[in-house]
């Protein structure tokens, strides 16, 4: 099953998202070691070199770092990940917001319907 | 000489008559490279494979690929593989395989067979035989179990369903060396251009982009598909 990737932004930018995103949910765990760039480009569906500069992106943000004679490996920075995590959460929550006034809800509105999404789930579950 | 310089073309043009196929391509490709050649039918893309194969000889200027004229030392550093089948469809599968280690030094006989057997293609049953689609896969498997420094490939996913396309694509991605070069042409360019590099856009003749795909995405917010739509808008 390849990546899904969307036709107007650069792969290797993509590739970063997709891969912080294995981090942060733990897919790959702190501290794992990742696997080949081919492999990795292999199960994306994209060409290597692309995956490679990803990877790069990956070390350069401090995400990921190679030994010299074992390999590369995700950061044990379990802080540095959990701060990730929520730079991500703000960055959904702010899109979700912007997309849900646009459909003419207010903050309150929301914050009504999703006391009430959660209070149904917690009924069906 | 740059030793990272495994093609280059300059000034080459060729007529056929008073038609010109191919008009001033000035191109240098490096090594390691996955190039998409794109441009719709009739711009060149044909004409420029054959050039650098030594299959046409050009009106006026030059091509080198390793710093060679075509001719017996490229032959053997470049598989291609032609937009037609030029193989005797009536041999058996295997002995295509014996023919083409007889012929070229770097071919790999077990490679060959290994993708052969994760296929499921018989390899005792005649190329005719086959459906259009495993044709084309045993012709791809033959040029990609060559160790070249240049892959030349021409409409290799033209003919075949879209999970066949998958899997060529991900055969040429795993079987190409990270000093060689792939060059591909075709005009299904959404199927490929995530696994490219770079791409050369040809219209009528003349190269009008030479770029990399990310940095066309970049600049334009577009992909590769969407731009090639504008530029040859009909």
């Amino acid at each position: 099953m390849q990546w899904e990737l969307r036709g107007d932004r650069p792969i290797y930018q993509q590739l970063v998202e997709k891969l912080t995103e294995q981090i942060v949910s733990g897919q790959l765990a702190a501290g794992e070691k990742v696997p080949p760039v081919r492999e990795l480009a292999a199960q994306a569906g994209v060409n290597p070199n692309t995956m490679q500069r990803a990877l790069a992106e990956m070390e350069r943000e401090g995400l990921m770092f190679t030994n010299r004679t074992s390999g590369r490996y995700v950061t044990e920075d379990r802080e540095m990940i959990g701060k990730v995590r929520e730079q991500i959460a703000g960055e959904r929550i702010t899109e979700f917001l912007s997309g849900m006034s646009q459909l003419g809800f207010t903050e309150q509105d929301i914050v009504a319907l999703l006391k009430k999404r959660s209070g149904e789930e917690k009924n069906n579950g | 000489m740059d030793n990272n310089e495994l093609v280059i073309c300059q000034g080459l043009t060729k007529n056929y008559g008073k038609k010109t196929a191919l008009n001033n391509l000035n191109l240098t490709l490096g090594r390691g490279q996955f190039i998409g050649l794109l441009g719709p039918n009739g711009s060149g893309k044909t004409t420029t494979i054959k050039l650098l194969n030594g299959l046409l000889q050009p009106t006026s200027g030059s091509v080198l690929i390793d710093g060679q004229a075509p001719g017996t030392y490229t032959h053997s550093i470049i598989s291609y593989l032609p937009d037609k089948n030029y193989l005797n469809d009536a041999m058996k599968v295997n002995d295509l395989i014996s023919f083409f280690a007889d012929f070229y030094t770097d071919f790999d006989r077990v490679k060959a067979t290994d993708m052969l057997d994760s296929l499921q293609i018989d390899p005792l049953s005649r190329l005719k035989t086959l459906s259009k689609g495993n044709q084309e896969k045993v012709q791809l498997i033959l040029t990609m179990s060559r160790k070249a420094q240049l892959y030349v490939l021409d409409e290799p996913i033209a003919g075949v369903d879209p999970a066949a396309r998958d899997y060529i694509l991900s055969t040429i991605l795993s079987n190409y060396s990270e000093d060689a070069s792939v060059l591909l042409s075709t005009h299904l360019i959404a199927d490929v251009e995530r696994v490219l590099d770079e791409v050369i856009f040809l219209k009528e003749g003349a190269m009008v982009l030479h770029d990399t795909v990310d940095h066309i995405r970049e600049e334009h917010g577009k992909s590769v598909d969407a731009l090639f739509r504008e530029v040859f808008a009909c």
